[in-house]
């Protein structure tokens, strides 16, 4: 099956602090679910950065949905974010909004029809199980149920990838698993996701591709869990 | 359009303190800068009063033909720039002489004024350059005796009006690019204060122009009201001005429209300019 994100050989410079990604490649295929692992700095965010289009790497190409960092025209971008569904790990909600009126914003800005923006809501609030807290704001919500919120305003759009920058961060253990559980379950809707991360047990329990970056490198492409307990959990290669 | 509208409403039931302040800021601002154009204008119309009044006085020889006055008459009025021009006969001068200078009437009885004509200069050609060439050209006729219009006066006069212009244009062009900083960063603290809020709508593909749309609503809203109320505000002091001191003009109507005009100009530029700068900014590490 043809990879609809391929990187090739990516490095991304940063005129201050060096370089953050160096000679990266790898390919993610349509429906794939993929972790991102790494410390802090690793370079995971900078990595779905340059996904999105927020940044274009210094060498190398990325191709996301037929874009490619090479070619892509600044006015396309837009066009592209609403091909990708993006969650943060500290949610991005506007606090002056309820949850239904945050993911109605996404749908109104890309210019949807205002009589189908009400039922697509409503349909995604009910996906994420948050039916019921449509009209509350976020700081009546759970991290959890925020970070439902932010992962149903990055559906609105029916992306063929989410990316998501360590969507669980912020979140106890339960809802931390409850998470992973919502994204497995838009995952087998067809949705691809690249999950950023750096909690270890989370990809041990579910024995996942995973790719493992380390200082800008990406040193393994791969499900072996034993691996990445090594390097991550050994300490002394920070 | 009408999303754009809402979004700028909610901004301003969200923070109405903070648009009140950028507002306030952008009507002193403007208000400043409408003063100081006030008193340059004043000092303007003051000056070309005191211009109106300047004039060249050839006195004629004693015995003057008619034929000879009415010659150069009719060559004065032809000359492009002259305004008008009269001749006084030397009886009028003598009762003009008696009529200002009452306490001297009876020293000037029976005594003999020449007669003489009486020039005044087109707008535009009263600098002294023009008034020393007409002077000389008065003075080759055999009809006149001597020309005057009060030399260093006019010299004079005509240093302050440079000074006054260059002064004011330098001194309203340091208002005006006060004003405009000042606003920009009014307006760019109202941006500021919605960063997230670009961010999001950056994140979820709006376009550059949706999400400018309504901050340059926004701005050249606060930009009129800005102009508007630092009009009232001069006009106010401009009364008081005219009431307790002296007969003051105001702007024509073309200013004031101009004025608000601007104000909406800086405003709209101002947001334009904030907002590009974070458009750019989209993904924030957390």
């Amino acid at each position: 099956m043809a990879g609809v994100l391929r990187l090739t050989g990516v490095t991304k410079e940063y005129p201050r602090s060096g370089a953050a990604l160096r000679d990266v490649s790898f390919e993610l295929n349509k429906g794939e679910f993929i972790f991102l692992a790494g410390h802090s700095g690793a370079g995971k965010s900078t990595l779905l950065k340059l996904i999105s289009m927020t940044e274009r790497p210094t060498h190398g190409e990325v191709r996301v949905s037929g874009y490619s960092s090479k070619s892509v025209k600044s006015r396309e971008i837009p066009k592209l974010r609403r091909r990708l569904g993006i969650v943060f790990q500290d949610f991005r909600l506007l606090p002056d909004r309820t949850a239904e009126a945050n993911v109605a914003f996404a749908l109104e800005v890309t210019g949807a029809r205002a009589s189908s923006i009400g039922p697509k809501v409503s349909r995604l609030l009910t996906q994420v199980g948050l039916a019921s807290k449509a009209t509350a704001f976020p700081h009546e919500l759970s991290g959890g149920e925020q970070q439902r919120v932010a992962i149903a305003r990055a559906l609105v759009n029916d992306p063929f990838v989410l990316l998501a920058d360590e969507p669980t961060g912020n979140l106890d253990e339960k809802a931390t698993h409850a998470i992973y559980l919502l994204l497995r379950e838009i995952n087998a809707s067809g949705t691809a996701v690249v999950m950023a991360t750096h909690d270890v047990s989370l990809i041990e329990r579910t024995g996942m591709r995973f790719l493992e970056l380390d200082r800008g490198n990406l040193v393994y492409d791969g499900s072996d869990v034993a691996r990445l307990k090594a390097d991550l959990r050994g300490g002394g290669r920070r | 359009m009408k999303l754009a509208w809402r979004e700028v409403l909610l901004a301003f039931r969200r923070s109405p303190a903070l648009a009140l302040l950028s507002v306030t800021t952008i009507a002193f601002s403007l208000f400043a800068f409408g003063l100081f154009g006030l008193v340059a204008i004043n000092i303007q119309t003051a000056l070309r009063a005191i211009e109106d009044r300047v004039e060249i006085r050839a006195f004629l020889v004693d015995n003057a033909k008619e034929a000879q006055v009415n010659e150069l008459l009719a060559a004065v009025q032809r000359l492009p720039q002259v305004a008008d021009v009269g001749y006084v006969s030397p009886d009028s001068a003598l009762q003009r002489a008696r009529a200002e200078l009452d306490e001297f009437r009876d020293v000037m009885e029976g005594a003999l004024l020449p007669g003489s004509v009486e020039l005044r200069l087109k707008p535009g050609a009263r600098d002294p350059e023009t008034m020393r060439q007409i002077t000389g050209r008065l003075e080759t006729y055999p009809v006149v005796e001597e020309v005057r219009y009060g030399r260093e006066w006019v010299e004079k006069l005509y240093r302050v009006r440079t000074v006054a212009g260059v002064a004011g244009l330098g001194l309203g062009l340091v208002f005006a690019v006060v004003a405009v900083i000042i606003i920009g960063a009014t307006i760019r603290m109202a941006i500021l204060a919605r960063t997230k809020e670009i961010e999001v709508m950056r994140l979820v593909g709006a376009t550059n122009a949706y999400v400018r749309l309504p901050y340059l609503i926004d701005g050249t809203l606060k930009g009129i009201a800005g102009g508007g109320i630092a009009l009232t505000m001069a006009w106010i002091a401009n009364r008081a001005v005219a009431r307790s001191f002296m007969q003051t003009d105001f702007f024509t109507t073309e200013q004031m429209v101009l004025g608000v005009l601007a104000g909406a100009v800086i405003g709209l530029l101002g947001s334009w300019l904030s907002v590009g700068r974070h458009l750019r900014r989209v993904w924030q590490d957390s």
